[in-house]
C-alpha cells in the first residue's frame, strides 16, 4: 500500500469524471461523503480503504459506472481492500455541487442549477424558475421540458440566442 | 415483525418495479419527444426506488436466522432474483400499476392516480421508524413531485382539452376508478407495521388524496366516479390476468436463460 492520507485520496479522486457529465469529476458533484482508511487491524492483512458515495438521483444509471470507475482508479494508485458503500441518507441535493463544478457545467454548455434552491412543487402550471442561458447568458430563456436527457436535467431553449440548452436542475 | 417488513418492503418495491415496466413500454412510442422522454425519465426514477427496495428487502431476507418461504434454494437473494424469479402469487403490487397502458391518456391517468398517492405516501414514509425506508422515500419525494406535477398538467391539458381528448379522459377513469380504493387499504403487513411506526397508515391518505385530485379534476372539468365497486387482492398476490403477461415478458430472458448477465 502507498503512503496514505486522506487528502492524497481526494485529488485520486477528483481525477474520476461522471460518465453522463465528463467535465464533472465525483467531487465537483458532491457525492463523495466519506474517506476511511482502514489499518491492518480493521481490515487485515495489510489495511485498506473506504469510500461512501451517495447517488444524485434515485434511478441514475451512472452510480454503477462511478461504483466501478472508482475501485479501478484506486486499485491503478496501488491501493487494495477497497469497499465502496453506498448510502441514501442523508440525501444528496445539488447545493452540495462545487462552485467551480458549477463554472464548469457553464462552460461546457449546460446551465448549473440556481443558486438559489428552487425545486419542484406540486402544482401545476406554476411559473417556471428564471434560467440563465449558459452561451449568451441571457434571462431570457424558457423551458421546454422539465425532463431532459438525463434524469438530472431539463430542457430549455433561449429566446436570445435561440440556441437550446440543458439545465442541470435543483434537487 | 420480520415477515411482514419483507411483505411490506416487497410491496413498495413491486408496485414501482411494474409501473416502471409498464411505463417504459412507451419508449419510442410517446407522442412527440419530449413527453416520450419524459415518461421514460419517469420510468427511470421508478425503477430506481424499486432497486433500492429490493436491495433492501434482500437484505433483510439473507439476515434472517429462519429460511423464510421466499428464500431460493442454493444462493442469495438478490434484487435481480425478487424481480426476475419470483412468480405472479408472490407479486405485492396493487392492481392499478399492472392495468394496460391503453392509451396515452389512460396511461397519464394511472400516473397521476398513482404519483399523487405515492407523493403523500413518502411525506410520511420518510418519518418512518425503518431507517431504510425512510432513506428511500426522503431521496424519492423530489422526484416524486416532478411526476404529479408532470401528470396533473397532463390530465388538465386532455381533460380540458378537445372534445376527444375529454371523451378519452372519462373513458380512463372508467377504466381505472375500480383500483383506486386498493390503495387506501392496508394489507395485514401493513397493520401488523403500523404501531412500531413502520408503515405508513394508507387509510389516513385518502381525503388529502380525494383534495387534490378533485383540484386537478376541477381545472380538467372532469367529475371524480362516486359508488364504484372497488377491486382488490393485489396486494395479497391475487392479480389481474395483465399480471402474468408482464412478468411473461419482463422476465423472459432469466426463465430461459438462467443466470444470464449483461
Amino acid at each position: 500500500m502507498p503512503d496514505i492520507t486522506k487528502e492524497k485520496i481526494l485529488s485520486i479522486l477528483e481525477t474520476v469524471p461522471d460518465p453522463e457529465v465528463p467535465v464533472l469529476s465525483i467531487i465537483d458533484l458532491g457525492i463523495v461523503r466519506k474517506i476511511e482508511i482502514y489499518d491492518a487491524v480493521q481490515k487485515p492483512p495489510s489495511g485498506g480503504v473506504g469510500i461512501t458515495i451517495t447517488p444524485t438521483y434515485t434511478g441514475c444509471p451512472a452510480m454503477d459506472v462511478i461504483n466501478m470507475n472508482i475501485r479501478m482508479v484506486l486499485l491503478e494508485n496501488g491501493f487494495k481492500n477497497i469497499e465502496i458503500k453506498n448510502v441514501l441518507s442523508p440525501a444528496w441535493t445539488t447545493d452540495w455541487m462545487s462552485e467551480a463544478g458549477k463554472q464548469k457545467l457553464k462552460a461546457y454548455g449546460i446551465a448549473p442549477p440556481n443558486t438559489k434552491q428552487i425545486v419542484c412543487a406540486v402544482d401545476a402550471f406554476q411559473e417556471d424558475e428564471a434560467v440563465q442561458c449558459p452561451h449568451c447568458n441571457s434571462y431570457n430563456t424558457q423551458i421546454i421540458s422539465r425532463f431532459g436527457s438525463t434524469a438530472c436535467k431539463a430542457l430549455y431553449k433561449c429566446n436570445d440566442c435561440h440556441e437550446p440548452f440543458d439545465y442541470f436542475k435543483c434537487h | 415483525m420480520n415477515d411482514s417488513l419483507i411483505a411490506y418492503t416487497l410491496h413498495l418495491a413491486d408496485n414501482t418495479l411494474i409501473l416502471a415496466q409498464q411505463n417504459s413500454a412507451w419508449c419510442g412510442h410517446g407522442p412527440i419527444l419530449e413527453q416520450d422522454i419524459a415518461i421514460t425519465n419517469i420510468s427511470l426514477d421508478i425503477l430506481g426506488q424499486a432497486r433500492n427496495f429490493y436491495q433492501y428487502a434482500a437484505q433483510i431476507i439473507n439476515a434472517a436466522e429462519a429460511p423464510s418461504p421466499l428464500e431460493r434454494a442454493g444462493g442469495e437473494v438478490t434484487e435481480d432474483s425478487l424481480a426476475f424469479l419470483r412468480d405472479n402469487r408472490e407479486f405485492k403490487n396493487c392492481l392499478l400499476v399492472e392495468q394496460e397502458n391503453g392509451d396515452w391518456g389512460k396511461t397519464i391517468l394511472r400516473q397521476f392516480i398513482f404519483s399523487n398517492y405515492q407523493y403523500l405516501l413518502y411525506e410520511e414514509l420518510q418519518h418512518s421508524s425503518d431507517e431504510q425506508l425512510a432513506a428511500i422515500a426522503t431521496k424519492a419525494l423530489k422526484e416524486v413531485a416532478y411526476h404529479l406535477r408532470w401528470s396533473s398538467e397532463w390530465v388538465i391539458r386532455l381533460g380540458d382539452g378537445t372534445e376527444e381528448s375529454h371523451q378519452r379522459m372519462k373513458n380512463a377513469i372508467e377504466e381505472l376508478w375500480q383500483y383506486v380504493d386498493e390503495l387506501f387499504i392496508n394489507a395485514a403487513y401493513e397493520n401488523e407495521l403500523l404501531h412500531e411506526n413502520i408503515a405508513v397508515d394508507v387509510s389516513s391518505l385518502k381525503n388529502k388524496w380525494l383534495a387534490k385530485t378533485k383540484e386537478v379534476f376541477d381545472e380538467a372539468t372532469l367529475q371524480i366516479p362516486q359508488n364504484v365497486f372497488a377491486r382488490t387482492g393485489g396486494k395479497q398476490g391475487i392479480h389481474t390476468e395483465k399480471l402474468g403477461y408482464i412478468l411473461a415478458e419482463m422476465q423472459f430472458m432469466q426463465r430461459a436463460y438462467p443466470n444470464s448477465v449483461w
